[in-house]
């Protein structure tokens, strides 16, 4: 069956986005929340979540800052930048768009 | 907003790096955290939460490496780390550094100062607008029955004026001559002589440079009835003038005529060459017969090219102007039927082009076998460093990394090298302009971007050059057994070294074409020193001496007079054994020739002609100067003034026109002024150049006073040079006015003349030593190189009885081998070279069998002393102490 939590290369960048933006989180939330909305199918390791959360920081997406966490230590919570939730909305109809046309394949068959 | 915040996030990671990866080990840090909090409310233990998470976690080492490879100036960041990682492998081997940077130095130091001249002298443009429409003309005289082949030839006053009439080539035309000039004594400044050039009006307009003050000449000045009026150099002005502004409008007295001063030229204007300082309008100077005349070629042609038109086309338009006049006058055989052109650029810089592109090239040659010395050092290190490259490829070091590696380290040698080399180069300019001030267009000399951007290409390109040679010679596949061998220590070293010692035999192959150059030129050098010229240079003293022809009115008695008084009194000066005066000593230069018939002959069919060169010179000459009287006598006592009717021949003349016949006696016609003379003696021959062969002379009486310039030349028993003094003091005596110049032992003229030989022999030989102590030290380190693979081997024969002379006799031959292949290599293509540089060799061959076999001698025995100290430490070496070791 393959590995059902290889993630589409640059769907991570979309899950990120899409988490963050009813508020901000941190690096293990984010994991944790993909994992459960996804009803565990989704894994994100931390090789991977990582680097796709500090490269969207360095392209603007979204913003990072140190706060408390509900545990009461320092931790980074990220949240979208107005330009981030642009791009969150852009790539949601991306990915729209082309889920429907392989579901549209698929069903075919 | 996006662009700010990335902005921000740019300036960040710039400046706050350090502080970046640390906040990064805080993240994964909170997340281990959470992981392991949330493994322990499943009921794990501490332990078993902690390395569960780990496990989830994977390795966080790789996590924080693709993070970070995420930010922003990543490449930056990689660089420096190599940088970091170069700067102290370096840093760990300080000799090797030091000895490869220097190395460096010196090659690059010297190709930059080489490239720098020649970028000044020879690329530059000339500092006139559209300087490349410039060009110079000369007349193209053909061999004639008794005349040279003048291919330049300068031009005569006549044929200029019909070329600025009749040509449609140009947009202008000018004429020069360059001369010296006596100044004045002037507002307690002493009288000196200068140089100066007597040009057209429209010379400054030509080259299109106006005068900085003042104005420029006019064609009213340009005129022998118009009022004197002179155009002065700055650096004179400031020198004698202080710069000051009322210099305008004075007037000076330039060979005791007075002549107002209307302008001055800016600072960086040179024409003809530097040593110029005042400017005068030629057809002032000059009588309407010589600017008028088709065969006295004295002047010197520049023009400016109409848009579209090329050298040669007006070269060609100028010769069918040329021809003309040539066929109006077919009984001349002086007057030249066609013309020729060179860019104004080329014939300025003439003399030196040849020279400075060898010299270039030779510090190439240099700068090469630098980068083969460093690149065979490398090699050695990236050797002696095998075995830790083989474990860092087994453990995955990439084949990229480890090239990247090898480049920044050699990027780093080169880097250091060149900066020292650029200190180098500086002083090594400042050297050259202090001792050759004199060389065309040494002002143009200067650093500038191109010669910036030079150097930054010279040293990426030496260390692509050093880095790559020495990376290839880590190759993937011999890296297992590089580890294999290190295990058992077997001798592969010695085809280790085939890459070092193919570089090596480069290397001494360039070296030898160095010392092949060098050796020509010196010996060119020595030949032309040690060149006969015809007469004594031992104790013999020159000084030139030019009457004003205001008060000497030429031809008149006052400068026979003058010249007669001069004489008698600097041989009643005491330790003067013998004094002489001629208006130019052998080794002075060509200076001037006449045309002649010979009275006794049939004339000669029309178009042919006769010319030698001619000297005035006083009866006393010849004995003063040692010049053999061959046959016949000196000049009579009574050759003076209207009644001279005698001329004394040189050998050559002698050989030449009366082959088979006895000349004494026999009458020449001299064309200029068609003077009848007897033949009343023959002299040995005298060089009128050192580096050029005697040609055909005629002396005329001194004393005829046709003559208001030359040189007085004095012989003593003892040191010459203090008589130096006491004669001025006589020249003053005789006219205050009057300045020396020149004031120069014989054997110090000789010495001027043969400077620029003697400046390239130098230098030249200066590279090649260094390129040869290069290849020596290169010849040694690898050989120590090998004994020192080798040792644990040479030990296990030493121990098993092998002789001591065995061992040293195999080293020796193992490290002569790359010498004798570079030598053989060398050679070769030193006869291939050797060739560019015939035309500055002096009764030199370039495939001189002498010099081949010295240069070989040399080299091999510089390469056995090179290897000898390695080869004998081997056979020196202790079994029992070398075998311990392993």
């Amino acid at each position: 069956m393959g590995k059902p939590t290889d993630l589409v290369q640059g769907t991570l960048d979309l899950l990120i986005l899409k988490t963050l933006s009813p508020q901000a989180m941190h690096g293990w939330a984010i994991a944790k929340r993909i994992q459960q909305v996804s009803s565990e199918v989704l894994q994100v390791q931390q090789g991977s979540l990582y680097p796709a959360l500090h490269r969207l920081e360095q392209q603007g997406w979204v913003k990072a800052k140190w706060a408390e966490s509900e545990t009461g230590r320092q931790a980074k919570f990220y949240s979208l930048t107005a330009a981030g939730r642009k791009q969150l909305e852009a790539e949601t109809a991306d990915w729209k768009r082309l889920s429907n046309a392989i579901n549209l394949v698929v069903s075919e068959v | 907003m996006r662009w700010l915040n990335q902005f921000v996030m740019q300036v960040r990671m710039l400046l706050f790096r350090r502080l970046a990866a640390t906040q990064l080990n805080e993240e994964l840090r909170f997340h281990m955290e959470q992981q392991i909090a949330e493994n322990r409310s499943t009921g794990m233990s501490e332990e078993e939460a902690r390395l569960a998470a780990l496990r989830v976690f994977g390795n966080p080492d790789l996590v924080r490496e693709k993070t970070g490879a995420t930010w922003n100036w990543n490449g930056l960041d990689q660089l420096l780390r190599d940088l970091r990682i170069g700067a102290r492998t370096l840093s760990r081997t300080p000799g090797f550094a030091v000895v490869a940077i220097l190395i460096t130095a010196l090659g690059i130091g010297a190709s930059v100062a080489l490239f720098t001249v020649v970028r000044g002298v020879l690329l530059r443009p000339l500092p006139f607008p559209d300087s490349d429409r410039l060009v110079t003309l000369y007349e193209r005289s053909t061999p004639t029955a008794g005349g040279g082949d003048f291919p330049y030839n300068q031009v005569a006053g006549g044929v200029y004026a019909t070329w600025n009439t009749e040509n449609t080539s140009f947009s202008s035309l000018a004429l020069f001559r360059e001369d010296s000039a006596d100044l004045s004594a002037w507002g307690g400044q002493l009288p000196e002589t200068l140089n100066q050039a007597h040009v057209s009006w429209n010379l400054f307009a030509t080259l299109g440079v106006n005068p900085a003050l003042g104005r420029g000449f006019t064609s009213t000045d340009d005129s022998l009835s118009a009022h004197g009026t002179v155009v002065l150099s700055a650096s004179l002005w400031k020198r004698r003038f202080g710069a000051d502004p009322t210099t305008l409008n004075r007037t000076i007295y330039v060979d005791a005529k007075p002549y107002t001063v209307i302008g001055i030229m800016p600072a960086w204007f040179e024409f003809p060459d530097s040593s110029t300082q005042l400017w005068t309008p030629v057809y002032h100077e000059f009588p309407e017969r010589i600017m008028s005349a088709f065969d006295n070629h004295m002047f010197r042609v520049v023009g400016r090219l109409k848009p579209g038109i090329t050298g040669e086309e007006a070269a060609a338009n100028l010769s069918v102007i040329s021809r003309q006049i040539h066929d109006s006058h077919l009984d001349n055989p002086f007057v030249a039927a066609a013309a020729n052109s060179r860019p104004l650029l080329e014939h300025l810089v003439g003399d030196v082009k040849r020279p400075l592109y060898i010299l270039l090239a030779a510090t190439v040659c240099l700068l090469l076998i630098a980068c083969l010395n460093v690149a065979n050092l490398l090699v050695a290190r990236a050797a002696s460093r095998h075995k830790e490259l083989a474990i860092r490829a087994a453990l995955g070091g990439g084949r990229m990394r480890l090239l990247r590696e090898h480049l920044t380290e050699s990027f780093l040698l080169e880097a250091s090298g060149g900066t020292a080399g650029l200190l180098l180069a500086y002083g090594a300019i400042g050297w050259l302009l202090h001792t050759r001030p004199d060389m065309a267009r040494v002002g143009a000399i200067h650093f500038d971007g191109v010669v910036a951007a030079f150097t930054t290409a010279v040293v990426i390109l030496c260390a692509l050059f050093s880095g790559l040679v020495s990376a290839f010679d880590t190759d993937d596949t011999r890296l297992l057994s590089a580890l294999h061998e290190s295990s058992r220590s077997h001798s592969a070293a010695g085809s280790r070294a085939r890459l070092r010692k193919t570089l090596l035999a480069i290397e001494v192959g360039l070296t030898v074409v160095l010392l092949m150059g060098a050796s020509l030129l010196v010996k060119s050098y020595q030949r032309l020193r040690s060149t006969n010229v015809g007469c004594i240079t031992d104790n013999v003293l020159t000084m030139r001496i030019k009457l004003p022809g205001k008060r000497y009115k030429t031809p008149g008695p006052a400068p026979a007079n003058f010249f007669e008084t001069l004489l008698q009194r600097v041989r009643a000066l005491p330790g003067v054994e013998a004094a002489g005066f001629v208006t130019g000593v052998p080794g002075q230069g060509y200076m001037g020739d006449s045309g002649f018939t010979i009275a006794e002959h049939p004339p000669l069919p029309p178009g042919n002609g006769t010319l030698a060169i001619y000297r005035s010179a006083d009866s006393g000459y010849f004995a003063a100067m040692g010049i053999p009287l061959l046959r016949g006598r000196t000049f009579g006592d009574n050759q003076k003034f209207d009644q001279v009717n005698e001329v004394i021949i040189s050998e050559s003349f002698a050989k030449k026109f009366f082959p088979g016949e006895d000349p004494l006696g026999k009458h020449l016609r001299i064309t200029d002024g068609n003077k009848v003379r007897v033949i009343v003696g023959i002299v040995g021959d005298t060089r009128y150049s050192i580096g050029e062969a005697a040609e055909p002379m005629l002396y005329h009486p001194l004393f005829a006073g046709d003559q208001n310039y030359g040189t007085l030349a004095i012989r003593s028993r003892q040191d010459v040079s203090q008589l130096a003094l006491p004669v001025q003091q006589i020249i003053q005596g005789q006219d205050r006015d009057l300045p020396v110049s020149d004031v120069l032992t014989m054997n110090q003229l000789l010495g001027k003349s043969t400077l620029d030989e003697s400046f390239d022999a130098t230098l030249i030989t200066s590279l090649a030593v260094l390129s040869l102590l290069l290849a020596a030290a290169g010849l040694f380190g690898v050989l120590s190189y090998i004994v020192a693979q080798r040792s644990r081997e040479i030990g296990i024969r030493i121990a098993l009885g092998a002789q001591r002379e065995q061992v040293l006799r195999g080293m020796l031959v193992d490290g002569l081998r790359p010498a004798v292949v570079g030598l053989l290599l060398g050679l070769a293509a030193s006869a291939a070279t050797t060739q560019f540089i015939k035309s500055m060799l002096y009764e030199t061959q370039p495939l001189d069998p002498g010099v081949f076999a010295a240069v070989a001698a040399l080299l091999m025995a510089s390469a056995a002393l090179a290897c000898m100290v390695p080869a004998w430490r081997a056979s020196r070496l202790d079994p029992m102490r070398v075998l311990r070791m392993e």
